[in-house]
């Protein structure tokens, strides 16, 4: 099983297999070099999302209203999504064959979002006609 | 059987970067995911599938919120609290995202100290994380129970769209499942941890495999997914 799966890897695994070798003897050893960073970084993004977070709580507590609301909430909602998916889960030092993969599909959802805004428009327009309360 | 995955994560692998590199990792007849674990990459796997769930709920609110006639409650007022004499908007939802933040601060963390074999520092940390997360689902149960004491309800509420209760408890009860099941998974590898298990490559009781301390990595990944979703509810659940 295992080395059908190596064999129709190829020349390209050829590498990873020779490195892998090693590691079952020591084993282990491989999986102590994974994601490491200095806990000073940790430290920033952690302070960076309390301010964040901070901020998007003041747009409430001001009672900041309409498009300047949604921009500002948007913008913190992004900036914090971007920095723990890119620190935390340690995204940004990922191969781009697995930062794609698992990035791009999320965007497509933003299609499902669009169909659904002219749905509930659709949806609302009948209920506003039809079932008007007052009407 | 042996081990079916080549766990060589971190070895430094001469391949193209950049598009060039997406192409030669894509192309036929290979492990796409160059010098990621199998366990790793189910994980994000995984996540992505929970990503489409929770934008499902996301969506469904906002069609909810957008189609109906009658006005959305102020969750500003709805989640405010009256605390020593002062009524503050949307307080306790604010504390809980703080909390949230903070666990994910100690899992990030706990992942550094696993991979230089610090057993009690990692264990303290996930503990730690733990207690975060189980903070966050009392705080998530009492806001369910004054809701609910308010007259909230799935199919009806006091202030407005009666789409408001179904939403809300969807969205926040299926997040608390989500924190819930982190919680004991992180108590479950915190104990393999302070046990030694990734030191002497103890073989797990189920899948009678070896373990690494790359697990507290995977771990952390459900976990710091958990505070992402709750990024995403805070903005366009608590605050829009």
């Amino acid at each position: 099983m295992t080395n059908a799966a190596v064999h129709v890897e190829g020349q390209a695994a050829q590498h990873a297999l020779h490195t892998y070798v090693p590691d079952a003897v020591a084993s282990g050893a491989a999986h102590t070099k994974g994601q490491q960073h200095p806990i000073r970084l940790y430290l920033v993004v952690w302070g960076w999302l309390f301010v964040l977070s901070t901020c998007s709580y003041l747009v409430d507590y001001f009672g900041i209203h309409g498009h300047l609301r949604w921009s500002l909430i948007l913008l913190f909602m992004v900036l914090k999504a971007g920095l723990i998916v890119a620190v935390f889960m340690h995204m940004a030092w990922e191969r781009l064959a697995l930062a794609y993969a698992i990035l791009l599909p999320p965007v497509l959802v933003l299609v499902f979002v669009a169909i659904m805004v002219f749905e509930s428009d659709y949806t609302h327009l009948l209920r506003s006609i039809f079932f008007a309360p007052t009407a | 059987m042996a081990e079916t995955a080549l766990t060589n994560t971190g070895t430094s692998i001469t391949r193209p970067a950049g598009w060039r590199g997406i192409a030669a990792d894509w192309s036929s007849d290979q492990r796409a995911f160059k010098n990621v674990s199998w366990g790793k990459a189910m994980m994000w796997i995984f996540l992505l599938s929970d990503t489409f769930i929770f934008s499902c709920f996301l969506l469904s609110y906002m069609t909810a919120r957008m189609s109906t006639t009658v006005p959305w409650p102020n969750p500003s007022e709805v989640f405010a609290l009256n605390i020593a004499g002062r009524h503050i908007p949307l307080i306790l939802i604010a504390i809980m995202t703080f909390i949230l933040i903070s666990s994910s601060g100690t899992m990030a963390m706990a992942v550094n100290f696993g991979y230089r074999r610090d057993r009690v520092r990692t264990a303290a940390l996930m503990l730690a994380t733990a207690a975060f997360g189980a903070t966050f689902v009392g705080m998530q149960a009492f806001e369910w129970t004054k809701l609910i004491m308010e007259g909230v309800r799935p199919w009806s509420n006091p202030w407005g769209a009666p789409q408001f209760g179904a939403c809300f408890f969807m969205i926040t009860g299926f997040h608390g499942t989500h924190v819930t099941i982190g919680v004991i998974f992180l108590i479950a590898i915190a104990r393999k941890v302070l046990r030694g298990d990734f030191d002497r490559e103890r073989r797990g009781f189920f899948t009678s495999r070896k373990g690494y301390y790359e697990i507290v990595e995977i771990t952390g990944l459900y976990w710091h997914f958990v505070d992402l979703v709750w990024v995403f509810i805070f903005a366009f659940f608590y605050l829009w």
